[in-house]
């Protein structure tokens, strides 16, 4: 069962609609005692990351994300947190992941925020992108990006510059997209991760 | 490969109901906002703009609960637009699932509501839409439907809104909307060139070359139409694959 990690940084009714269609159960974490309901973690987020970290830090629950070792995937901001900084406020971060959190550059050409459906690569052989077709498209909208890594980044795409669509080291994973409005292949990710 | 066009329905919505006629085959009910969205969504549409032109009180209630409806059944993100004019209105839909706001007049009243929802929420929520008319050879912004002419030359406006957060725009161009004749590539191309953020066409869309001719000419990010994907008049699968023939990058699924 999938615990969502709740820390007032955006709605989580469109992945918890997902996660009903998939029949994939969850339920709501907001003290450190309720980790131990849950056999892997979700870290929601939309908005500022700075603000985001703010809010998580707020909780109390920083020192017990990251010393999580089951299945834990951040989603959108809740990606951008695992890492050690963004440019978003200038903001300390995780620090789970040794690389950063940076705004794309403005260009009449690359929009920003980066808006649609972006082609996704594998970099490396995970279960998480298990059935989905290498070059997928994923819902994608931010304006802040994680940086290419050749350790830790899953998956790339490119807007611009290669940028990280999903990282993974150890148990944890984040995806810059939103798997809960990436159609088929987004509600492929979300199962894949509850199998994990 | 990178950033697909995306091609976008918008549905008219009242009192929680479509109400432009839809002749789709196997419709149980041609009516329900959430059948259509599903429909769209499984022919390959990429993302649904819902109109909301209901003008009772009750309105932010009926608003929620399509909103909610939507959110729980379509996999694609989906934008609602129509009589938002505060914060709140915008908070309630947001935590009812929407992925974007769009909002016309309002902000055109009220400029500094761009700002506020901005801030509050991020501006990859905020959608400007802008109805444009040309009077004496300038486009001007106009309201109520294009009946209403402002004092805001568009580009003008566009910039302001975009500086003020606005984190995509969908333009119409009332003096092609409902014309099938095309869109208007050349204001289009304009004022894709000059902003940062996305720009969404709207307004003329009355054949497949339409769209070849508005990626290709304007370049803009993604395509807005009605009437002619709720006729049948274009399959969004045969829409997408011309456009793949143009080597115009979309979405397959």
């Amino acid at each position: 069962m999938i615990g969502i990690i709740r820390y007032g940084a955006g709605n989580i009714f469109s992945l918890t609609a997902a996660l009903e269609r998939l029949g994939i159960p969850y339920g709501m974490i907001n003290k450190e005692d309720d980790f131990d309901l849950y056999d892997r973690y979700i870290i929601p987020g939309v908005g500022h990351a700075g603000a985001a970290m703010h809010k998580l830090e707020n909780t109390g629950l920083v020192p017990k994300i990251k010393s999580l070792t089951k299945p834990t995937l951040g989603i959108c901001v809740g990606m951008q947190l695992l890492t050690s900084y963004s440019e978003e406020g200038d903001a300390d971060l995780l620090k789970i992941f040794p690389i950063k959190t940076m705004r794309f550059a403005n260009s009449t050409e690359y929009k920003v925020p980066h808006t649609g459906w972006n082609q996704v690569y594998p970099e490396r052989e995970n279960p998480l992108f298990e059935n989905i077709p290498n070059g997928s498209h994923f819902y994608f909208v931010h304006s802040y990006f994680i940086e290419f890594d050749n350790t830790f980044t899953l998956s790339s795409a490119i807007y611009n510059n290669k940028f990280s669509a999903s990282i993974w080291r150890d148990n944890f994973y984040g995806v810059q997209f939103h798997p809960e409005k990436s159609g088929a292949y987004g509600e492929t990710l979300l199962k894949n991760f509850s199998k994990l | 490969g990178g950033l697909a066009k995306r091609i976008i329905p918008c549905l008219d919505v009242k009192d929680g109901r479509t109400v432009k006629g839809v002749n789709f085959v196997d419709l149980r009910d041609a009516g329900d906002p959430v059948e259509l969205a599903w429909n769209y969504s499984n022919q390959g549409a990429d993302e649904l703009v819902f109109l909301d032109i209901t003008a009772t009180v009750e309105r932010r209630k009926t608003m929620v609960e399509l909103v909610k409806a939507v959110a729980r059944q379509i996999n694609i993100p989906f934008t609602i637009g129509g009589g938002i004019n505060e914060i709140a209105d915008a908070d309630a839909l947001l935590n009812a699932g929407a992925d974007k706001i769009s909002i016309n007049s309002a902000a055109v009243r009220n400029p500094a509501l761009i700002d506020e929802l901005a801030k509050a929420f991020g501006v990859q929520f905020v959608v400007i839409a802008v109805d444009t008319r040309v009077i004496n050879h300038k486009n001007i912004v106009h309201l109520n439907g294009g009946r209403l002419p402002t004092e805001k030359e568009t580009l003008n406006w566009i910039l302001e809104a975009e500086s003020r957060g606005a984190g995509e725009i969908l333009l119409t161009s009332m003096d092609h909307d409902g014309t099938k004749n095309g869109f208007d590539t050349t204001f289009l191309k304009q004022v894709n060139n000059s902003v940062n953020v996305p720009v969404i066409a709207s307004g003329g869309a009355g054949s497949v070359q339409h769209f070849v001719d508005v990626f290709e000419q304007s370049n803009v990010d993604a395509a807005l139409a009605a009437s002619v994907f709720h006729y049948g008049e274009i399959l969004i699968p045969d829409l997408k694959s011309i456009l793949k023939q143009n080597n115009i990058e979309v979405r397959e699924i």
